[in-house]
């Protein structure tokens, strides 16, 4: 009986310590990152590199400059395992934390889920490179920012980078390209520009759906070496591309006729592949490689102290890793412009939305951050929270990633009036009210 | 599965100290006054929609595995197929009462749980098992492949819209609170009143002796149809719950094999056979990894990345079950009861034996 009494008044003690006095230590002069990470399951390679480089570049800004502007930037992580039900709790446990400045899940799923409940709490919910595509349109989305690449820009990009190789885009005309797709919402999201894309320019288009996470692909495989394609599009994640490639090889089809999307573009998804990459290209928007100013300050700053958040400094570098700097830069960048509007302090996730509505970076002053060349450029407005993001495509030659474009420009116009079209059903439907430009000078909180 | 793990837990039908019905209004009593009053939007939010709406789901599958002696892991496809159901239905008939709603979308649950019970009539235990496995591929794979589920949704995400029921809406966390702790209070009730009924009888008879049932003049077809829609049913309600009022958010991945074995394990760990071994089973599989990971960023945090944490979090939850099911194979359920009467019998209000 003595045991179980010691056994339960710890457990009460630990249980009042972690829910009532486990209230987070709060600072006056910080600006908080909850950071819904997962450094665990099939998307780990992922979910360390990103969340590495993100939380390495706000680390420099505090050990270098001492924040931004003498507030600190302050995070901690939440494991959701790329899991919906998991992301919702960590959103409704760090969210008790004050002084938030933007979520950043990583998850179009959590990301989805999340779309009412931040709209409600006023913070931007940032999803770079991916996301829901009609949350471009920031009148209908105020609080959602798909920054640098929304899944149809990806698309448009990919498929003007074919239309290169052929000749031109009207040398696609009877071309067959095939797109095999992760089964998530993430992989999902593209399927109807595909179609309109193959309507437009008169190529053949297979969507084939590889369910998650994607360790099997024999029987499409199979199907594809059967529609003898011109293009193979890899629209995978995590396991599912060192598989695809591998598969690719068994069955005989080229790697150089394989173009990956911006999640199948890193070193993770090609070195376990080993000789069945090479030659594999891949969109990206950001480069890779340590050459860059503001890597090399974080590995002088951070990892030659030993304060590097990646565990393997071979990563350094690496594709995710750089993304996750450059996620960095955006954040702690959009958190500037709103503080010399509002002041040097504390901002509300209100005040953080119309810094990143009014983030611009040109190519001068992505040099003067030490990124030139890392990314091209951003300017988001009220209206367009995607930012017009340039891409450039990158070729494997089994020991690095090697550029082999230019930076390209997606075609925007074209998919401007089919983003506007699916965002104005989504504000019917919900009775959202069509926010101006002046709604979104209005700050409310 | 042996009959012994299967039979209900005892120790808890002798000498009850007050009228049977007083523990429920007690607990009905703190559910609706006091806890509201005291939970904050995360205890609502992360802890107890996630907890009512699995507890349903237990309750149903223990309708199912611990009454009738039906092995089942589809569960995870009926609440696919009750949150589903209920998305399409809001959309396409304007002007549903969600109430009404959540009845018919268990209905259709039911409908194809029937279906997919058929096996259970030539297949026992292990092998009735992995038949229902075929539920649970059949089920996600129909509802990604086949656009018009999720109303052609192009990632295959829908939002869930907002719960109404007698012109009030559902929106902070304690409305949706209360809407969900509603439906599953009066769903609750019909899973004991089935159980206790001549029905329940009907289950417990075939699950301990098939032949024996027949030749008493069961009718053990009908029964088992009956186990398998009733179950349905209620899982079919939980997802709903789920989607509309915890997640708020659906996508066909979020009702995987490992949910359905999330749903099994709060059956066996709660106590097979009883209503609130669902109860106590969900309150364990949901909170205590959320408090493990609580404690564990709170107290380490620092030291660990949160992937390590997570892993250590795991083999922690491993060890917990493992140590429940050794010191009480019954579940929690019987775990309760026996700490109950060692309470009473210090108190004097029982005799000691």
């Amino acid at each position: 009986m003595t045991n179980w009494k010691t056994l339960l008044g710890a457990t009460a003690a630990a249980l009042t310590l972690t829910f009532a006095l486990a209230a987070p230590a709060v600072r006056a002069d910080e600006q908080y990152f909850p950071l819904q990470s997962y450094r665990v399951g099939p998307y780990a390679a992922g979910g360390t590199g990103f969340f590495g480089g993100f939380i390495d570049y706000l680390n420099l800004i505090n050990t270098r400059d001492g924040g931004v502007n003498g507030v600190k930037l302050t995070w901690d992580e939440c494991e959701t395992q790329y899991e919906v039900e998991r992301g919702v709790e960590c959103y409704e446990r760090q969210k008790s934390h004050p002084n938030a400045a933007a979520w950043n899940p990583l998850s179009v799923g959590i990301a989805y889920a999340m779309i009412d409940r931040i709209t409600g709490d006023k913070t931007p919910l940032i999803t770079i490179n991916h996301g829901r595509t009609d949350s471009t349109d920031g009148r209908v989305f105020p609080y959602v920012f798909p920054l640098l690449l929304n899944p149809y820009s990806e698309t448009s990009g990919i498929v003007n980078y074919i239309a290169s190789k052929e000749g031109g885009v009207d040398k696609l005309k009877g071309k067959k390209i095939v797109v095999l797709y992760h089964g998530s919402p993430y992989g999902r999201e593209t399927i109807p520009i595909y179609d309109l894309l193959a309507e437009k320019y008169g190529f053949t288009v297979q969507q084939i759906e590889v369910p998650h996470p994607g360790n099997e692909q024999q029987s499409q495989w199979l199907t594809i070496r059967r529609a003898k394609p011109d293009f193979v599009v890899l629209r995978g994640w995590g396991v599912m591309n060192p598989v695809a490639l591998k598969t690719a090889a068994k069955v005989g089809f080229p790697a150089s006729k394989i173009v990956g999307n911006v999640w199948s573009n890193s070193e993770e998804d090609v070195i376990p592949a080993g000789d069945a990459a090479i030659g594999y290209t891949a969109i990206t928007t950001q480069a890779s490689g340590n050459k860059y100013p503001v890597v090399q300050e974080i590995i002088k700053t951070l990892y030659d102290q030993g304060k590097g958040n990646l565990e393997d400094k071979g990563r350094i570098g690496s594709v995710y890793h750089n993304l996750g700097i450059v996620n960095g830069i955006l954040n702690v960048e959009a958190i500037r412009v709103a503080q010399e509007k509002f002041g040097h302090r504390t901002l509300t996730g209100d005040e953080v939305r119309w810094g990143f509505e009014h983030l611009k970076l040109d190519e001068a002053q992505v040099e003067k951050l030490g990124a030139k060349d890392l990314f091209h450029s951003i300017n988001v407005t009220w209206d367009n929270h995607e930012g017009d993001g340039y891409v450039t495509f990158q070729q494997w030659d089994g020991k690095k990633w090697n550029v082999v474009s230019d930076w390209i420009a997606p075609d925007w116009k074209l998919l401007r009036p089919i983003i506007e079209k699916s965002s104005e059903a989504y504000a019917k439907d919900k009775g959202i009210k069509i926010r101006t430009a002046a709604d979104a000078e209005n700050l409310s909180n | 599965m042996s009959v012994e793990v299967l039979s209900t837990p005892h120790g808890q039908t002798d000498a009850a100290p007050f009228a049977p019905y007083v523990w429920p209004a007690i607990v009905l009593l703190v559910a609706y006054a006091a806890v509201p009053l005291v939970a904050n939007s995360y205890f609502l939010e992360a802890l107890l929609l996630p907890f009512l709406a699995l507890s349903l789901a237990g309750v149903g599958l223990n309708l199912l595995a611990g009454y009738a002696g039906q092995v089942s892991l589809g569960s995870a496809a009926f609440l696919a197929i009750g949150a589903f159901a209920a998305f399409n239905l809001n959309l396409r008939v304007p002007g549903l009462p969600t109430l009404v709603n959540i009845l018919i979308s268990g209905v259709i649950a039911a409908l194809v749980g029937i279906v997919f019970g058929l096996p259970s009539l030539r297949l026992k235990g292990f092998y009735l098992a992995v038949s229902t496995l075929a539920t649970q591929f059949f089920t996600q794979w129909a509802l990604t492949n086949f656009g018009w589920f999720s109303n052609y949704n192009s990632s295959g995400v829908i939002d869930a819209p907002k719960l109404s029921a007698f012109g009030f809406e559902f929106v902070t966390p304690v409305a949706r609170y209360y809407f969900t702790l509603s439906v599953v209070v009066l769903l609750t009730l019909f899973a004991w009143r089935v159980a206790t009924s001549q029905t329940g009888r009907n289950f417990i008879a075939v699950r301990d002796n098939e032949v024996a049932a027949r030749v008493i003049g069961i009718p053990v077809l009908r029964t088992k149809m009956i186990a398998f829609g009733l179950s349905s049913f209620l899982i079919g309600a939980a997802g709903v719950l789920w989607a509309f009022a915890y997640l708020r958010t659906v996508e066909p991945a979020g009702f995987n094999l490992d949910r359905s074995f999330q749903i099994l394990f709060i059956v066996i760990i709660g106590g097979l056979a009883t209503i609130r071994g669902a109860f106590l089973g969900a309150a364990l599989i949901v909170t205590a990894p959320v408090i493990l990971s609580r404690i564990g960023s709170f107290f380490l945090g620092d030291l660990f990345d949160s992937g390590v944490l997570e892993m250590s979090q795991r083999v922690l939850l491993g060890v917990l079950i493992i140590a429940f099911l050794i010191l009480e194979p019954d579940g929690l359920a019987a775990l309760t009861a026996r700490m109950w009467k060692g309470i009473r019998t210090r108190l004097g209000v029982a005799a000691s034996n």
